[in-house]
């Protein structure tokens, strides 16, 4: 219990510590200069593009964009496991991983032929 | 550490044989979302509907040839199990699918196409949707979805640890809760039954997967098999494995529509196409009584005296409030919803009654219920005014003096939905309440009785209706379908009278339909 919990706790602690201390130091000893991109949504500095009409409404390709990332995201998930285990899977592991990507790589197909991947 | 757990990994032996089913369906779904990639537009439809059709008729066939052969156990890590039961409902759940792919292939009734939305993505009476409809589009995506559902359901039942079971029920949830929301007319209702579907949906995926998390703290495995051993093997019940399995069994009855986890059951069936409503209500009991039946069976049986308070209180909910609640309601769509509630309470019998012959039982009964149903809302598809289909119970007046047929059909569902003998309702009812009172549960067999009374009050208030009641002079018309329709419609009243005529043949089918520990 102690020796599995203590370094997790301990490394919780350093984290949260370090945390409040960035913040703390940067208020107390950085320059305070505003301008109005400073209070707008994180986004590199860029103002946010664009930018909600009537209500805040969101483009809906952000949501195809953002689709599209968890499937190969997900994709990835599963490829790992298989990379580091590929020795005792086999030419198993092999030919179910082909299979795996190619059903992915079908959604794909089915986004690229549906102009998902179009931005205008 | 680490190089030991890798050692651990090793490829598992998979049955392909006994995964013929899962493994046709879910490719076939692959396929027809390349059809819908590649296809042209003009001809996606029909190559899409014989794309289904086909699968659904060689998974059938995969299916019989698991029976013919005999050759069951588990399989992938004994993560699936395929016994008598699994064969049973996986055959039972592609029939349904094969009849449901009839319903939703219809597109005589509607003079604007099918029961879909012909773009699901344009709002809801935008120019959009009406320049959509006016070129005639079909939204052909629902044939992907429809078999991906299908797909899920034939895991679901059948998945021997709680993960697949978990993945299956996601797989079977997530394309219906798209289809819910794609109806042609009545749109926002449509959607609003979508999306109140996928948030209690999902709510109740979340208890499922909370609760195998504290049933694997318990267990220390996620399989059923492994589960039961932990729970025979200590001496006191862990409050972790009964909390564990209560949110486990919450999850499930959510999907089987159970009282107090039912409220989703009439809006969904009100809102969605009523070909899909058709389809959920046979294929979505039958795969998760099915899960219910074999988690109870196979994996909790050691809490049974535990959780019987619990279930008991669960069944007798859900068969008033499926009964009584349904007496008031005076749209068809809800108040064969709330007879579904009312079905899923007298199932409830047959899972807590733990018997050989209660199992045998609640199959039977998943069988006449699943046809019945499908017939019953196809029925209900063709009764139709100028905005749509006609739901409203006042819309139906008179209905048996200008199209008897369809009339009569109805009955013999609504008959069958209440019981009657000579179908398959009352086989499947006498069986399940027989099974529970030999083991012991007469009081909560008195209450299915009573329950059944009061059923039986609204189905004849319908006939009434229909028969002997002057029409009201709303312009209703019985829609003359096209053959898939009529085909649906008679296969399922004959499998309806068939099955409570002969009910042996189905019964000696089960004789050696059990679960696999």
């Amino acid at each position: 219990m102690n020796n599995v919990a203590i370094p997790i706790l301990a490394l919780g602690l350093i984290a949260g510590a370090f945390a409040v201390f960035s913040v703390a130091i940067a208020s107390i000893t950085g320059p305070k200069r505003y301008n109005r991109a400073r209070v707008d949504a994180y986004e590199c500095g860029i103002e946010p593009t664009p930018q909600p009409m009537g209500g805040g409404r969101i483009p809906v390709k952000y949501y195809l964009t953002a689709m599209l990332f968890i499937v190969f995201d997900i994709e990835i998930v599963f490829l790992y496991p298989w990379a580091v285990s590929f020795d005792s899977l086999g030419i198993f592991g092999l030919f179910e991983m082909f299979l795996f990507s190619a059903s992915v790589l079908v959604v794909y197909a089915y986004v690229w032929r549906r102009g998902g991947l179009e931005w205008d | 550490m680490s190089s030991a757990l890798i050692a651990d990994i090793t490829a598992p032996s998979v049955n392909y044989y006994m995964l013929a089913p899962i493994l046709i369906v879910l490719g076939g779904a692959v396929l027809s979302v390349l059809v819908e990639a590649f296809y042209p537009r003009e001809s996606r439809r029909s190559a899409q509907i014989a794309l289904v059709l086909t699968t659904l008729v060689v998974a059938f066939l995969a299916v019989l040839n698991i029976k013919v052969d005999a050759i069951l156990g588990f399989t992938i890590v004994n993560s699936l199990a395929i016994d008598g039961v699994s064969v049973f409902l996986q055959g039972l759940i592609i029939l349904s699918a094969l009849v449901g792919a009839l319903l939703i292939s219809e597109n005589r009734i509607d003079p604007l196409g099918d029961a879909f939305a012909a773009q699901s993505s344009a709002l809801p009476g935008s120019e959009d949707e009406l320049a959509f409809t006016e070129r005639g589009w079909y939204q052909t995506e629902i044939w992907s979805l429809f078999l991906f559902s299908v797909g899920g359901m034939l895991i679901f039942p059948i998945a021997n640890d709680l993960l697949t079971l978990f993945v299956a029920l996601e797989v079977m949830s997530l394309p219906l809760y798209l289809l819910v929301g794609m109806a042609r007319r009545r749109r926002l209702l449509s959607q609003e039954a979508a999306l109140k579907y996928f948030v209690l949906g999902a709510f109740s995926s979340a208890f499922m997967l909370y609760g195998s998390a504290l049933v694997y703290g318990f267990a220390n495995s996620v399989e059923l098999g492994d589960i039961a051993k932990a729970l025979s093997a200590s001496a006191a019940n862990s409050n972790l494995m009964l909390v564990g399995g209560i949110f486990i069994l919450i999850g499930l009855l959510f999907k089987v529509g159970a009282a107090p986890f039912h409220q989703w059951t009439p809006d969904v069936y009100q809102g969605a196409p009523t070909a899909i409503t058709a389809f959920m209500s046979a294929g979505t009991k039958v795969a998760a009584f099915g899960a219910l039946l074999r988690v109870f069976y196979v994996a909790l049986s050691g809490l049974a005296w535990d959780l019987s308070a619990v279930l008991w209180a669960i069944a007798i909910i859900t068969m008033l409030v499926g009964t009584i609640i349904g007496v008031a309601q005076s749209d068809i769509k809800r108040m064969l919803a709330y007879s579904s509630i009312a079905h899923a309470g007298f199932l409830l019998l047959g899972v807590i009654a733990q018997s050989k012959a209660a199992l045998d039982g609640s199959l039977f009964y998943l069988a006449g219920y699943a046809f019945t149903s499908l017939g019953a809302f196809a029925v209900v598809s063709l009764v139709r005014d100028a905005s749509g289909e006609a739901n409203h119970l006042g819309q139906w007046a008179g209905l048996g003096k200008r199209s008897p047929v369809i009339a009569s059909v109805f009955t013999l569902f609504l008959l069958a939905l209440a019981g009657i003998p000579l179908t398959s309702g009352f086989v499947g009812k006498f069986a399940v309440f027989a099974a529970a009172y030999e083991k012991g549960l007469a009081p909560l067999v008195v209450v299915a009785v009573i329950a059944s009374a009061i059923a039986g009050f609204f189905y004849v208030r319908v006939i009434v209706l229909m028969f002997f009641t002057d029409a009201s002079g709303d312009e209703v018309s019985v829609v003359v379908p096209s053959f898939a329709t009529a085909a649906a419609i008679t296969i399922t009243a004959v499998v309806t009278i068939v099955l409570g005529v002969i009910p042996q043949p189905v019964f000696d089918l089960l004789s050696n339909a059990l679960f696999l520990k």
